[in-house]
């Protein structure tokens, strides 16, 4: 059995009823837990970008990635890793302020380069962009004061350069 | 009463029926009326079934038989599911097949209506692709997109759902649409370079095998393999749905490999120094659990049209996606004859060693059957199976000389799928023999299809190899689980000629070994419609050779153990 890895699939597909159903039977069948999973139409409408990551080993994910291929929707289905492509996730975090540490919320806020976008009595919601990697550490920082509620929006990704995804 | 309009349905059929369809199987409901309704109009012929399961096997047999789409038709809800066993039989197995579903009108789609079943969901994971229609001006490029996908390529199912308002609608759409599919390619030029490096790889060997699997059936590619087994002077093995790729009474035809495979095909894939894999997907019936201990010491090649079959159990060595007939003519112009005369007179050798063998007294076998069977049609005949001792002993014993001519399900295993897939396969080729060779148990579970074979006419021999019992679970229960028999024996069963005679059929009984070959020869000779050959054979006899499940050659056992048997480590 080789090591459980996180992998980041993009696929184009087409926009099309059935499509999502399809792609997570095929994850679903080998018992891959999709981690998250970002789609939303291409640049041309009858197409979709899907942006998925899911935890597995390298050689199942590649039975997974030929079977996603083979799929009549499915234009192109490829990992990448991070040397070839930009990747950002964005989340919003709602933690506790209390008047004993608010100040310093809003310190670690700016030092994270979050943005305050609600801000009352005794929560202030954030948003962070940046890798999802970053967004980890990001969070830990502010775990410590009480985190109410996180929602993230899943990876979504894009090659470097001219080339299309 | 004339129609004055040019509904969905019409438009379906039409088609249909310029693509070149002649018959359709299926059964009607509510939700499939408008087609239905269509259909008396079309010239393309209604095969009424007696179950949607039925349908579908005899869709698959047609379709296995003739290389050609096999359709069917079934209403929505329960019409619908009960095609899923047979969307998984074709599936599994590759074969091309359209299922058109009625479906509840669309305003009633997804509120629990009458016979509403979410069919397209349902069936996503026994399809090679779906279609829920929702506008009726949809319906000629679905229907085109349908047909190319489920032919083209690794052929597959198509399941097409059609709410009962768009089929009855008017359709103004031209049937000269174009076919629009960016997602779906399948490898139509020839990998000169890949080729290359399997004939590289094939000059070395002095000890070569070829696995002639179903690829081989369905792109039509006997010549070419024969060209090239005869030119490399390569023994040649086949999976069970490869029977018939090769002609099976050639010394250079070891047989079949796998779980029952005979022992000389099983030695060879143990001693070979390269195995060549056309068609076949190394599935878990012919490879060991541990794929490391598969022939470790040979090389690899691998030619299959699906991307996804390479690598997927077996790393090659070398390996080509592409139509297996066309890669072969492109390969057979690079190889030339091996320094194999060693290895080929060692597998023959194992094989007069080792033959398939049965005794013909202490009261009837089925191999006894089917191996008089073999020898009256020269091999020649078409011969459909069901699932489990009988299917394994007709593997083993009737010498398929025909490609096509073998028609079995492989990788579903579904009981019930002989005797529908014989009429399916005798509708397909008129003048064929066609024999259906099925178990008491399996016979059982599509019977009602008799009422459509004495309908149509048709003349196929369903041969019942009748021991009383569901006897691979049976042996299974013998060897493995100290004999504790538990929901495998067959009691109740009805008197099978009797049962013929009820249908309006002949019926045949063969009770001795003595009566064997008269009864074949009778059966054989009678063509005025269809007919059942009730072979009661011993209960409890088991099936030989036999490599537990997981195991490779080195665990393989020739005759029934003298002690209990572990339990196998790998599946069923």
């Amino acid at each position: 059995m080789s090591l459980l890895n996180t992998h980041t699939i993009s696929l184009f597909v087409t926009n099309a009823p059935g499509v999502l159903s399809r792609i997570s039977a095929v994850f679903a069948r080998r018992a891959f837990n999709i981690d998250s999973l970002v789609v939303s139409p291409a640049l041309d409408g009858k197409f979709s970008r899907m942006t998925i990551t899911a935890v597995g080993d390298s050689k199942s994910l590649d039975q997974i990635i030929k079977q996603c291929s083979k799929l009549i929707d499915v234009i192109s289905a490829q990992e990448y890793d991070g040397i070839s492509i930009l990747e950002k996730e964005l989340a919003l975090i709602k933690i506790k302020t209390s008047d004993k540490y608010r100040t310093e919320v809003l310190q670690v806020i700016q030092h994270i380069k979050a943005t305050t976008i609600d801000l009352n009595d005794e929560a202030v919601v954030i948003q962070l962009t940046g890798n999802s990697e970053d967004l980890d550490s990001s969070i830990a920082m502010v775990e410590k004061y009480g985190i109410i509620e996180i929602v993230r929006t899943g990876k979504v990704l894009m090659t470097k350069g001219t080339d299309k995804t | 009463m004339t129609k004055k309009t040019t509904t969905g349905a019409d438009v379906l059929l039409k088609v249909l029926e310029n693509y070149g369809v002649q018959y359709i199987f299926g059964h009607p409901g509510g939700a499939a009326i408008p087609i239905f309704d269509a259909l008396y109009d079309s010239p393309l012929e209604l095969v009424l079934t007696r179950h949607e399961q039925g349908a579908t096997h005899m869709a698959d047999g047609f379709a296995r038989a003739s290389g050609k789409v096999g359709v069917v038709l079934v209403t929505s809800g329960p019409g619908a599911t009960n095609t899923v066993t047979g969307l998984l039989t074709a599936m599994m197995d590759s074969v091309p097949m359209i299922v058109l579903c009625g479906q509840t009108i669309r305003e009633n789609l997804g509120k629990d209506a009458f016979q509403e079943a979410d069919v397209f969901s349902m069936t996503i994971p026994v399809v090679k692709h779906s279609y829920l229609v929702k506008d009726v001006n949809d319906i000629p490029r679905v229907m085109k997109e349908a047909l190319h996908i489920a032919t083209t390529g690794r052929p597959g199912p198509v399941v097409i759902d059609l709410p009962k308002d768009v089929t009855g609608a008017d359709c103004t759409a031209s049937l000269d649409v174009e076919v629009n599919l960016p997602g779906y390619t399948y490898q139509e030029k020839v990998d000169s370079q890949g080729i290359k490096a399997l004939a590289d790889l094939l000059k070395k060997s002095k000890k070569p095998l070829i696995l002639a699997g179903n690829g081989c059936i369905i792109s039509s590619a006997e010549k070419e393999l024969a060209t090239l087994v005869r030119t490399l002077q390569s023994p040649v093995i086949t999976t069970l749905l490869g029977k018939g790729a090769f002609p099976e009474n050639d010394p250079l035809s070891m047989g079949m490999l796998g779980m029952h495979g005979t022992a000389y095909a099983n030695m060879a894939v143990d001693k070979c120094d390269l195995i060549f894999s056309i068609g076949s997907r190394w599935d878990d019936r012919i490879t060991p659990g541990n794929i490391e201990k598969f022939c470790p010491d040979a090389m690899k090649l691998h030619i299959d049209i699906d991307p996804a079959e390479i690598g997927k159990i077996v790393n090659p060595d070398a390996s080509v996606v592409g139509d297996a007939k066309l890669v072969l003519q492109e390969l057979n112009k690079l190889v030339s004859e091996l320094d194999s005369k060693e290895w080929v007179a060692q597998c023959q050798a194992n094989k007069k060693k080792y033959p398939m063998k049965f005794k013909i007294h202490g009261g009837l076998k089925a191999q006894h059957v089917i191996d008089e069977f073999s020898n009256q049609t020269g091999g020649n005949a078409i011969v459909t199976t069901d699932v489990g001792q009988h299917q394994m002993w007709a593997a083993q014993f009737y010498k398929t000389q025909l490609p096509k001519g073998w028609i079995s399900s492989g990788g579903a295993g579904t009981m019930g799928f002989g005797m529908p897939s014989a009429i399916g396969a005798q509708l397909a080729k008129p003048k064929a023999c066609v024999i259906c060779i099925c178990g008491d148990g399996g016979f059982q579970m599509t019977l009602p299809e008799l009422s459509t074979a004495t309908v149509q006419n048709l003349p196929i021999k369903i041969v019942i190899i009748d021991n009383k019992f569901l006897g691979m679970v049976r042996q299974w229960q013998g060897l493995f689980y100290d004999n504790r028999l538990s929901g495998v024996e067959l009691k109740g069963s009805p008197d099978f000629v009797k049962l013929a005679q009820a249908y309006g059929m002949k019926g045949f009984r063969i009770k001795r070994p003595a009566d064997v070959s008269k009864v074949v020869a009778e059966a054989l000779a009678y063509n005025d419609g269809p007919c059942i050959v009730h072979a009661e054979v011993v209960k409890e006899d088991n099936v030989f050779p036999m490599i537990p499940a997981g195991g490779t050659a080195g665990d393989m056992i020739l005759e029934e153990p003298k002690k209990r048997m572990e339990k196998p480590k790998g599946s069923t």
